[in-house]
């Protein structure tokens, strides 16, 4: 009796095994299951879903024009301290003072692309862009400054 | 400090495990007392990735705070952000609108069973066994594609804000949940094949790490640590939010109280999981993904506390206000603290080999646990 249970649990015990092994060797033999990318040889055909919070940046259109007007509402919403807003005083032609930014200093060595500066910007100045390569040697190239130099606010943008 | 190693009066020898080693999954230090292999006492040390997160909060305002709770238990980074807004909105009375609250439930569900597969893989390693590593990688990468494509992250995803989600699903969202359930559904048996039928891994796990019901309770075990011991805590059950009440699942419980039983918790859930997504994905109703809140909140004065059931078990967000825009205090109750409490209990005894089984099953995430 006891040798019966034995030869038993001996039998369930290697057929458990080869029941594991079974899957092991279906996978082995089919290639085409295969999920896995060679990244980096794959960055022509990698696909970023437009949402991908890689870094923010600023768009300019042709005119070197963006839609930063300026009222640090990404500076406040930031947790970190990521953006530090420049302001200057531009001279309208009527001879009035206007508010206009200068500099945006984006550091993304701090940030955590938490994306709420995006949704605090209420003229939709900044976005996300779909870079992740962010590896520099010198620390200094991670702090950017976001609008193009000599670039100035789209008209109708308040 | 402890002795670091050496032979002490009794014959007993002092080993340490960690806090760099691969069983731990992070920073964990086990300081073990042994006699041949026999573990006498283990000693948790805890504090190597300590970054003050509580304090943290304090600086930030309500709307900041969130985003920090992800790097908690990173994991379920998704279920702890649900915890902060949702303690907000109790303060600030906010209605959520129903669209964002069935959002959020199919987006923790998904990121419990996220959480499970990279358990399940984890575990069976740490057990010796490195292919089931990459097929529950498989599934998670599903998973992770659609946090991507709606969130923007693959881990940690900033989606919550107090009165809603950031932004409105994608528009492929219901189609890839629903491909992720076939696909889910259909590779589910590979698990039970390759893991929990195989003899070698029940023989380490069935009789291991056995933690009665009275313990699992006086040492503040929740989840399915707990669950396997069967003490029925899912927070989801006995104190429900959002939209939890009007679903149709089974809390899992077993009364094994081994590491088996613990295992088995986790694998049911995945599909307790997949039944409450099914039920919602189709029924997605109408109408805005967040509720209208001022720029600027300000809880009032006061204090709130919201549990909720993450992957791991209870996590409650204690929340002082003095009437300002930044909280007063801010305390969190993570599950891992709890659950590792119980470690020197139930490894006393055992082998040291053990141990691994132990620790996988308990499923300790080390930043969780420091916070």
């Amino acid at each position: 009796m006891f040798l019966k249970e034995y030869i038993k649990e001996v039998y369930s015990a290697v057929k458990s095994l080869l029941v594991g092994m079974r899957r092991t060797g279906y996978y082995f033999t089919h290639h085409k299951e295969i999920i896995t990318q060679q990244y980096p040889d794959n960055r022509a055909t990698l696909h970023l879903p437009e949402r991908f919070k890689g870094e923010v940046v600023m768009p300019h259109d042709n005119n070197n024009e963006h839609r930063c007007t300026g009222c640090t509402a990404c500076e406040l919403a930031c947790p970190n301290g990521t953006i530090k807003v420049v302001t200057k005083f531009d001279v309208t032609p009527e001879g009035k003072k206007k508010k206009a930014v200068d500099k945006l200093v984006y550091h993304l060595e701090l940030c955590t692309m938490c994306n709420l500066c995006v949704e605090a910007c209420p003229s939709d100045a900044i976005k996300m862009a779909q870079t992740f390569e962010h590896s520099v040697y010198d620390r200094n190239m991670l702090t950017k400054i976001l609008n193009n130099p000599g670039s100035k606010i789209m008209e109708g943008v308040e | 400090m402890v002795e670091t190693i050496g032979n002490t009066a009794e014959g007993n020898m002092i080993i340490n495990v960690g806090p760099q080693h691969p069983a731990t999954h992070g920073v964990l230090h086990l300081v073990i007392t042994i006699n041949g292999e026999t573990i006498q006492k283990v000693e948790p040390h805890l504090g190597y990735i300590h970054r003050s997160i509580e304090k943290m909060c304090e600086s930030l305002t309500y709307r900041q705070f969130i985003y920090v709770t992800s790097r908690m238990d990173y994991l379920s980074a998704h279920i702890n952000n649900h915890a902060c807004a949702l303690c907000v909105e109790k303060g600030l009375q906010i209605e959520v609108p129903t669209r964002a609250q069935y959002i959020r439930v199919i987006m923790d569900e998904l990121t419990r069973i996220a959480s499970h597969e990279l358990w399940w893989g984890a575990m069976a390693m740490d057990l010796g066994a490195f292919t089931p590593f990459f097929h529950a990688f498989r599934e998670r990468e599903s998973i992770n594609d659609i946090m991507e494509e709606t969130c923007g992250a693959r881990l940690t995803m900033n989606y919550m804000v107090p009165g809603g989600v950031m932004q409105d699903i994608h528009p492929d969202f219901q189609r890839k949940v629903k491909a992720f359930i076939q696909q889910f559904k259909s590779k589910f048996s590979e698990y039970n094949e390759m893991v929990t039928g195989n003899i070698i891994f029940q023989n380490r796990m069935k009789q291991v790490g056995v933690l009665s019901a009275e313990d699992a309770i006086s040492y503040g075990c929740s989840g399915p640590a707990a669950r396997g011991s069967g003490v029925s805590c899912d927070i989801r059950k006995i104190y429900p939010y959002e939209i939890y009440n009007t679903l149709e699942f089974e809390e899992v419980l077993e009364t094994g109280g081994d590491s088996f039983a613990r295992y088995m918790v986790r694998l049911n859930e995945m599909h307790q999981s997949i039944k409450i997504i099914e039920q919602l994905i189709d029924n997605i109703p109408e109408g805005d993904f967040q509720a209208k809140t001022k720029a600027v909140l300000k809880l009032p004065k006061g204090e709130f506390y919201q549990r909720v059931e993450t992957a791991r078990g209870e996590l409650g967000v204690y929340i002082v206000s003095e009437g300002g825009t930044t909280p007063y205090r801010i305390k969190f109750r993570s599950p891992g603290f709890s659950n590792l409490s119980v470690l020197d209990h139930i490894a006393r005894g055992s082998k040291l080999g053990d141990l691994v089984a132990m620790m996988g099953t308990l499923d300790l995430v080390i930043p969780d646990i420091d916070r």
